[in-house]
């Protein structure tokens, strides 16, 4: 196996030379190939390979039969998602061009596909969320007759039509469970969120905008609280939260959601406090001051508008931060509370299964499922993110 | 020298200070349980022996001061306490808890050897290969190549770890038996046999970790590209790769080191969550069963020795970073 | 016979923005001898330094080469392959920049940067072309030759490192230096040094060069004919005394009328008048570091005092204490025989409607997410208490008064103007709040010498009109001669010397004055080459000043 990759780099190198080389004949010397570094043309050599093999493997997959066939299962299933998503985002994308008001279509004309991707899957994500009670053929919490059904709904391989995401360890349907989960798991990120920003954003302006002792006491305190890792701090404090939950009868996802914004608008005050900074030594703010304007007309009026575009991309940011560790203390037992359905917590339930991947693919998928989930909506909003980014630096330039 | 020397013991002396206060921080956050813990983490069915020895070993009637400092000064000669878990198992059996196998150091002793020797087969591979590939994208920008490692690492920053150890489960382990897929390694192992066990939850940490750290040394080379002196290379007539290497990279070392240093951090740190899919016995493993199970000696333990890792670490690559500014290195 | 190194034909240039392709050069031909000095002149905008550029087959990241050729000593830079081009680059062709404390590389020694060109390019060995480095910073007078080269570069002064980059670019004996305004961030008395160890240099070895500056007097010195850019079109392109002497385009002309622009002087002011500013003996510190000593100046009604210095001098920060930004540690600062509370927080809401302020830079002067209405109704709405329909005529009076047409401007953003405009903006916010006394920081020195001019006509008719008093902030001493009534000399926090500018402008002077106003480069073309001869190199700039403290 090593040799096999091993040779191919080898072979590669000459093969590279030879590109290049029948480039600049073929093309008559043109600036592409004549000033085309090896390393580069090294590069697309060994790219041409990869998706020669992938290509081929693809083909493999379609002759496969029986158990063999088995092997090519999940790596099919990802090269349909990667076919499905690319048509879905590109025709997301054109139809934004066609429809709705003058300045979307513009947007979506210098959109790269991924940002489309993002977007529509956001949507979707919002929908599913938002309507969950109205698209979930079962409760969540609803115990089914049977346990442990095979995904895919085909009888042959121990799924069940009636289930077609199958069941779990105790029979509860997984479609369900995946689509109430949306709603837990999404919606408890998105509160926390929108909590560390409250925090964060105004103690952040505060401090940049007063400075003196009050941002010292602040920046200090959150340097300390910084200086402990967040997830280990949250399960730290997660220990003592399910102690008190226990006492007070309180659910512990609750101290969850106020123990992940406290971390988390720790960071988020680090940032508003250096985009504060930055706006706060314009000389308009200086004019403002020297006009006697008072410190919530400053905040309010003078930073905050300039403030927006950083904040929204962090928002993003830390949106995926604070989901990914909600699925995180989740899967490991000390998240969400059952029998509320979340994504972590199935994952963790479900994850046994993938040790049958070799002989019935179908039951490992159900623990990938929710993983994927989890996965799927933070790759979205990372790639809105990015581009969101991307442009504001762009503006600059 | 002597300024640069003066600002590094700086950030040492605010380092230990930091220290220090972190673990008041998780020494009240403990104390912050209601009543007498010892009681509530044992429950009612406890034996009294067994309540008496943490007692006692938590010294719980005196002031909190007291036993705050009391706490710190075990700690600092490496005495970190007796775990409840094994303080009960041993009341039940009749043994003295104060003997060494229930306590914390003895427990945490190995496990952060196994910790650390996974954090360092990661950064052994992740380092070299984002800073490469992290150059490569800067120097190829807006290629397709560059647009590839873009969308790949940005999935895989997004993606949860388990996410990306359950796939790489399932194709290296699963489909294709090549690795083993619970990481149990033990002192008896060989290298070699170790390095193999270590493989698989290496791997993911350095998806994980590389994507992160490629993305950062390409923004920091790319950030430093619209330079002035970097045009003035160009203008010399020095070529592309020199123009990277010698012009851009001394200059973006900071921000690599940083972000290096950052990752190592999380690599000790955030590894909980990996340890827990492989069943890999390190620290954060323990850790979590731990805080499963309300052993506050041990959680307040592990914490310590993570958020000292995490400031250690930081604190590096604070003074590598000083040490690689010339402005500071060669004062006016 | 003279031999053609660089020939330009129909030169454009695009630039990408908005994600589309603007023509910003519009066909620009160049000739150029060996050992010829062209100077580039223009405004900003006018895409000199794309010119530049481009004549080394360079364009800046955005931008492309749509059509034309550029011929260097019969290689087409165009179309040539990359490597072919950085043959050249460095060796044949070199480069100096406009801020050499940027263009150096903060990470490497100046002389390692000096040999990395001809030992990259095989011209020399590195010992070599160290030694050879050595030489050049002698014959450019730079301070201990033999051992400034192993210091990094910000341990080194700005107009020395300006020469050291000159240094650099001599490294391979190249035919062609561009230099893209290698002195418009020095002072003045830094610059007249670079300015004569650039031409002296450029003459020794005969190299042909581009010289690229939006300063006539400087181009004057420099070059041997000059062409002339508006907007990426070529205006006209002339020998250096005939350009001077007798331009034929409009441009140029009323480029070159720009320095007539004076006002005519007051009668003196009455010795028992109240002045609407005093300030006395103030001491100020930034910190424990102190900046400004025993400073005293008074301002009276309509009149303006121009406080002249070189950056570092303490002008800005007179100007902070007078505000109440950085309250002094002793002193007093009265308004109207009153003195203020040293601290703006402990002013009165009237005490700060009283004096205004008027910034350098535009750009950040003005809240970018605000609408033109918004910023200058916010000063009437909160003075003045009007509100609604009042507020928006007396925010169009404010607009008719600063020469913009109101209903065109009210709903716009900052971003929607040009410089001369926003800055036009920051003058009526100013005017907003009817103040008595206005304090202008460097308000010209951001424009163009066209725009510029226009400001201070309009800042001259505002002052007759409403009988304002200006403390007048800058460096340039055509701006003091156009438009002040008095003149403070500031250097290293203290008052040089002070009085009316007529006296301030004939001799005697303190010696520190002489060397300002003699350090700004005339229109003659002969002039700094009598200051040489009348003084000495040792004499001019820098180093005069360093025989005078």
């Amino acid at each position: 196996m090593m040799i096999w990759l091993l040779g191919i780099l080898v072979v590669a190198l000459p093969v590279a030379y030879g590109f290049r080389m029948a480039g600049q004949k073929l093309t008559g010397n043109a600036p592409r190939f004549r000033d085309m570094p090896s390393g580069v043309a090294y590069g697309y050599v060994i790219g041409a390979v990869v998706l020669v093999w992938l290509v081929w493997t693809y083909i493999a997959s379609w002759l496969a039969e029986g158990p063999a066939a088995n092997q090519y299962f999940f790596f099919r299933i990802a090269i349909h998602g990667f076919l499905i998503f690319s048509v879905m985002a590109i025709s997301f994308r054109w139809l934004g061009t066609k429809v709705g008001p003058e300045f979307t279509k513009k947007l979506f004309r210098n959109m790269p596909a991924t940002a489309a991707f993002g977007i529509l899957i956001i949507i979707i994500y919002a929908v599913v969320s938002i309507f969950a009670g109205v698209i979930a053929p079962y409760g969540q919490e609803e115990i089914l007759g049977a346990a442990n059904v095979v995904p895919g709904g085909n009888p042959a391989f121990g799924g069940d039509p009636a289930y077609p995401l199958g069941t779990d360890q105790i029979g509860r349907d997984i479609l369900s469970r995946l689509i109430y989960g949306a709603q837990n798991t999404v919606g408890i990120a998105f509160v926390t969120t929108c909590l560390a920003f409250f925090v964060g954003g105004s103690l952040g302006f505060l401090a940049a905008t007063l400075q003196g002792w009050l941002d010292q006491v602040i920046s200090r305190t959150v340097d300390v609280l910084m200086a402990i890792p967040a997830l280990i701090f949250a399960l730290l404090l997660m220990t003592i939260a399910t102690v008190w939950a226990n006492e007070l009868g309180v659910n512990r996802t609750i101290f969850m959601v106020l123990i992940i914004a406290l971390i988390d608008s720790t960071r988020v005050f680090r940032l508003a406090r250096a985009v504060g900074l930055n706006i706060v030594v314009m000389d308009y703010i200086e004019a403002a001051k020297l006009r006697g304007e008072g410190l919530s007309y400053l905040i309010f009026k003078e930073i905050l508008p300039n403030a927006t575009a950083p904040l929204l991309a962090e928002f993003g940011l830390r949106f995926c931060f604070v989901f990914l560790t909600i699925a995180s203390l989740s899967f490991l037992g000390v998240g969400i509370q059952p029998p509320l359905a979340d994504w972590g917590t199935m994952v963790k339930d479900l994850s046994q299964f993938i040790n049958f991947a070799a002989f019935a693919p179908q039951v490992a998928a159900a623990p990938l499922l929710a993983a994927s989930a989890i996965a799927l909506l933070t790759v979205a909003v990372n790639f809105v993110v990015d581009w969101m980014l991307h442009k504001s630096s762009g503006l600059k330039e | 020298m002597g300024s640069v020397g003066r600002i590094i013991l700086q950030r040492l002396g605010l380092g230990l200070l930091t220290l220090l206060v972190v673990s008041i921080v998780i020494f009240v956050a403990v104390n912050a349980l209601p009543g007498d813990f010892a009681e509530a983490i044992l429950g009612q069915g406890a034996t009294p022996e067994a309540v008496a020895a943490i007692r006692s070993d938590l010294g719980l009637d005196e002031p909190y001061l007291a036993r705050y400092f009391g706490w710190l000064a075990d700690a600092l000669r490496g005495d970190l306490g007796t775990s409840f878990a094994q303080a009960n198992f041993a009341a039940f059996a009749g043994t003295d808890a104060g003997s060494g196998l229930g306590s914390v150091a003895a427990m945490l002793g190995p496990r952060f050897a196994n910790t650390m020797f996974l954090a360092g087969v990661t950064a052994a591979i992740a380092v070299p290969i984002s800073v490469t590939l992290g150059i490569l994208a800067a120097l190829y920008r807006n290629s397709v190549f560059d647009r590839v490692a873009n969308i790949t690492t940005l999935t895989s920053i997004s993606s949860p770890e388990f996410f990306l150890a359950y796939v790489l489960i399932l194709f290296l382990a699963v489909m294709n038996p090549i690795l083993p897929v619970l990481s149990l390694v033990n002192d008896d192992m060989g290298l070699g046999e170790r390095l193999k066990m270590t493989l698989l939850p290496a791997l993911t940490l350095t998806l994980v970790v590389t994507a992160h750290m490629m993305r950062m040394t390409r923004a920091a080379i790319i950030n430093l590209l619209a330079s002035p002196y970097i045009e003035m290379a160009r203008l010399k007539g020095m070529s592309p790769m020199r123009v990277i290497v010698r012009h851009a990279l001394p200059n973006a070392l900071a921000p690599i080191i940083n972000v290096i240093a950052l990752n190592l951090a999380y690599l000790i740190t955030g590894v909980v969550v990996v340890e827990v899919v492989f069943v890999y016995p390190g620290i954060g493993q323990l850790f979590v069963d731990s805080v499963k199970i309300r052993d506050i000696p041990v959680v307040q333990a592990c914490c310590l020795i993570f958020a000292a890792a995490y400031i250690l670490l930081n604190l590096t690559a604070d003074i590598l970073s000083i040490l690689s500014n010339p402005r500071l290195r060669h004062p006016k | 016979m003279t031999e053609q190194l660089l020939k330009i034909r129909g030169l454009k240039i695009e630039g990408r923005s908005d994600e589309m392709w603007n023509q910003i050069v519009n066909g620009v031909d160049i000739d150029l001898m060996k050992g010829e000095v062209l100077g580039l002149i223009g405004e900003s905008g006018a895409g000199k330094s794309t010119v530049g550029l481009a004549a080394m087959g360079f364009t800046r990241d955005g931008c492309r080469i749509s059509e034309g050729t550029v011929e260097f000593d019969g290689v087409d830079l165009v179309n040539a392959a990359a490597s072919v081009k950085r043959g050249l680059l460095g060796k044949r062709i070199a480069y100096v920049a406009q801020s050499a404390a940027a263009s150096f590389n903060p990470a490497h020694k100046i002389i390692d940067q000096h040999t990395e060109g001809p030992t990259q390019h095989g011209v020399m060995g590195k010992k070599e072309s160290e030694m050879d480095g050595m030489e050049l910073y002698e014959k450019l007078r730079l301070p201990d030759p033999e051992n400034i080269g192993f210091r990094y570069p910000h341990q080194v002064s700005g107009g020395q490192l300006q020469r050291a980059m000159t240094a650099m670019a001599m490294a391979c004996r190249p035919d062609l230096i561009i230099f893209d305004e290698p002195t418009t961030a020095l002072d003045v008395t830094t610059q007249i040094e670079v300015l004569a160890s650039i031409r002296q240099i450029v003459e020794e070895f005969d190299t042909a060069a581009i010289y690229i500056t939006h300063d006539l007097a400087v181009v004057a010195q420099m070059s041997d004919k000059i062409k002339v850019l508006l907007k990426g079109d070529e205006v006209e392109e002339a020998d250096t005394r005939t350009m001077l002497s007798a331009p034929t385009q409009e441009y140029t002309k009323s480029l070159w009328a720009v320095r007539s622009f004076q006002r005519p002087s007051k009668p003196p002011v009455p010795t028992s008048a109240t002045p609407v500013i005093s300030v006395q003996n103030v001491t100020a510190a930034y910190g424990t570091v102190p900046v400004l000593h025993d400073v005293s100046f008074d301002i009276h009604e309509g009149r303006t005092v121009a406080v002249v210095g070189e950056s570092g001098s303490g002008k800005s920060t007179a100007a902070r204490c007078i505000t109440g930004l950085l309250p002094p540690v002793s002193g007093t600062i009265e308004f109207d025989g009153v003195a203020m509370p040293l601290d703006y927080r402990k002013r009165t809401k009237d005490q700060l409607r009283q004096a205004q302020m008027i910034y350098q830079m535009a750009d950040t002067a003005l809240n970018p997410r605000k609408s033109i209405g918004e910023i200058i109704g916010r000063p009437v709405e909160f003075y003045m208490g009007l509100k609604g329909a009042a507020k928006r005529k007396r925010v169009d009076e404010l607009l008719d008064q600063i020469e913009l047409e109101p209903s065109q401007y009210f709903h716009r953003l900052p971003s929607e103007l040009s410089g001369g405009q926003k800055q036009r903006i920051g003058i009526a916010r100013a005017l907003a709040a009817e103040p008595k006394f206005i304090i202008c920081d460097e308000v010209t020195s951001a424009l163009d010498q066209l725009v510029a001019e226009g400001i201070l006509r309009l800042l001259a008719k505002l002052q007759d009109d409403l009988k304002l008093s200006y403390m007048f902030i800058t460096h340039d001493l055509a701006t003091v001669r156009a438009i002040s009534d008095e003149v403070v000399v500031m250097k290293d926090g203290r008052v040089v010397e002070q009085g009316t500018k007529d006296e301030m402008f004939k001799p005697p002077h303190h010696p520190y004055t002489d060397l300002l106003l003699s350090s700004v480069p005339e229109m003659d073309p002969d002039w700094l080459t009598n200051l040489l001869n009348e003084r000495g190199v040792d004499n001019i700039g820098d180093a005069a000043v360093g025989k005078m403290t």
